[in-house]
């Protein structure tokens, strides 16, 4: 089967230094793939790389078996669907940030309609409708974040450690909410995080960068039981304390 | 001695003529100013300085500059422009576009830069991308529309030296006001003073109460 997703040897660099280099990395439609990694190690470039938001000095990467690069930026990014780590909420209600990206694609106002407070509904923040941004709490907010992301239905999800900022109730309840909604609609997500429970939780697969390169990939069961080298147990292991999740 | 109708006729001609340079310096300072915030261009440090240091022209300055310029023997002489409404306006826009394009390209980079990577997640386009910084930074840039007018609106300078004063033609309030202290006409000048005071206040209240309805929303 076609990967949604297949990169193929990628160098980015930002500034002199290589940020990432990846020899080949597939991405099956419908899994939820988590990048984990040290700070600094290549996760977020991968994800800005894919997203087209930083330029790869060398390589491809095919979407559905086709050369991304043929298709503009926007075309392209419209398939996809980012959420940081901040909400970075626009200052506008609710309801009008999670229509903001179907407006984008000048979807109709009818479907906006339709759309938007089936997808608030779903994470449990339909009564915040016609609240202001600025007056949610963390958690909210980034329920919002998710919703405005996810009513676009898109073919790739990129998920740049969206529960990081949250305490850890808040964070535990949305993930659960998010793993669910990922497994109803089967979007194909990458999931970068710094916490390796929440990547077992919510990913099928896992893979492991460190000093710019993909280490390991594969079941996280697998990659917790046999890392293949010592860097990367000592990553697994250095992570699984307690103190420095 | 000045006649209502007259005071009438100088307050509209002020206002026609500082709503139009502002206007005109918004269409031009606004893009420009977006440009000197998001681009990425060799020498746009330098442009940068150049325009903040515009921002404090001396409206005389601005004045010979643009008479050298509209003057009979001048590189653009033969438009006739010296002496006229015309000429006020090109100089008011000389004076307010630095200030509309540095107070627009400090709104836009005092926003989240990661805003920008969010919007092109989420499928902008270029100018979606635009228009949504704009919309985020309305306030600052409504403040930079009144700054922008504040600047032309009570400026002398270079109005006396490129429209000349000419009754019922380019006299304005601030030339008028010149005028009538040197006549010795002080309760005239001190009246057209007020009047001038009021109608800044009047235009800048306006644009507070658009701008903080928005930040109230």
């Amino acid at each position: 089967m076609t990967p949604l997703v297949e990169i193929r040897d990628l160098l980015v660099r930002r500034g002199e230094h290589p940020a990432l280099q990846l020899e080949h990395l597939a991405i099956q439609t419908g899994e939820v793939l988590a990048v984990v990694g040290p700070n600094g190690a290549g996760k977020s470039t991968l994800l800005l790389t894919l997203a087209r938001l930083l330029k790869a000095e060398r390589g491809e990467i095919r979407f559905n078996g086709q050369q991304a690069s043929a298709e503009s930026d926007t075309v392209y990014r419209r398939r996809i669907a980012l959420v940081m780590q901040d909400p970075l909420l626009f200052d506008a209600s609710v309801f009008d940030n999670v229509g903001s990206g179907l407006r984008f694609r000048r979807i109709s106002r009818d479907e906006i309609w339709r759309k938007v407070p089936l997808w608030l509904e779903r994470f449990g923040v339909g009564h915040l409708a016609k609240r202001r941004a600025g007056q949610l709490s963390g958690g909210e907010a980034q329920r919002v974040s998710l919703a405005r992301a996810l009513v676009l239905e898109p073919q790739l999800l990129l998920l740049d450690e969206p529960f990081s900022a949250l305490d850890p109730p808040t964070r535990s309840h949305l993930l659960d909410d998010l793993g669910a909604l990922l497994k109803e609609t089967a979007t194909t997500t990458v999931f970068v995080t710094h916490d390796l429970p929440e990547a077992a939780q919510l990913a099928g697969r896992m893979a492991v960068i460190i000093g710019n390169r993909l280490r390991q990939v594969g079941d996280p069961e697998v990659v917790f039981a046999s890392p293949t080298d010592e860097e990367v147990s000592g990553f697994l292991i250095h992570k699984a304390r307690p103190g420095d999740r | 001695m000045i006649l209502d109708a007259e005071v009438f006729q100088i307050t509209l001609l002020s206002l026609q003529i500082s709503a139009l340079a502002t206007g005109l310096s918004l269409i031009i300072g606004l893009p420009f100013g977006t440009l000197m915030a998001l681009g990425k261009f060799p020498g746009r440090s330098f442009l940068l300085s150049m325009v903040n240091t515009g921002m404090g022209l001396p409206p005389v300055v601005v004045g010979l500059f643009v008479a050298m310029m509209l003057w009979r023997s001048g590189p653009l002489g033969d438009m006739r422009l010296i002496y006229t409404p015309t000429a006020i306006i090109l100089a008011q826009v000389v004076i307010s576009f630095p200030v509309v394009t540095g107070l627009t390209a400090a709104a836009l980079q005092s926003l989240d830069p990661r805003l920008r990577l969010q919007l092109y997640g989420l499928g902008a386009s270029r100018m979606q991308m635009i228009g949504m910084l704009w919309k985020e930074a309305r306030l600052p840039l409504l403040a930079a529309l009144m700054a922008g007018f504040g600047s032309v609106i009570s400026e002398v300078g270079a109005s006396m030296m490129v429209g000349g004063n000419i009754r019922y033609q380019t006299r304005v309030l601030t030339t008028a006001i010149v005028l009538e202290t040197g006549k010795g006409n002080f309760d005239i000048a001190i009246a057209l003073g007020l009047l001038l005071l009021t109608i800044t206040f009047l235009v800048n209240w306006a644009l507070t109460w658009i701008q903080q309805r928005g930040a109230r929303k």
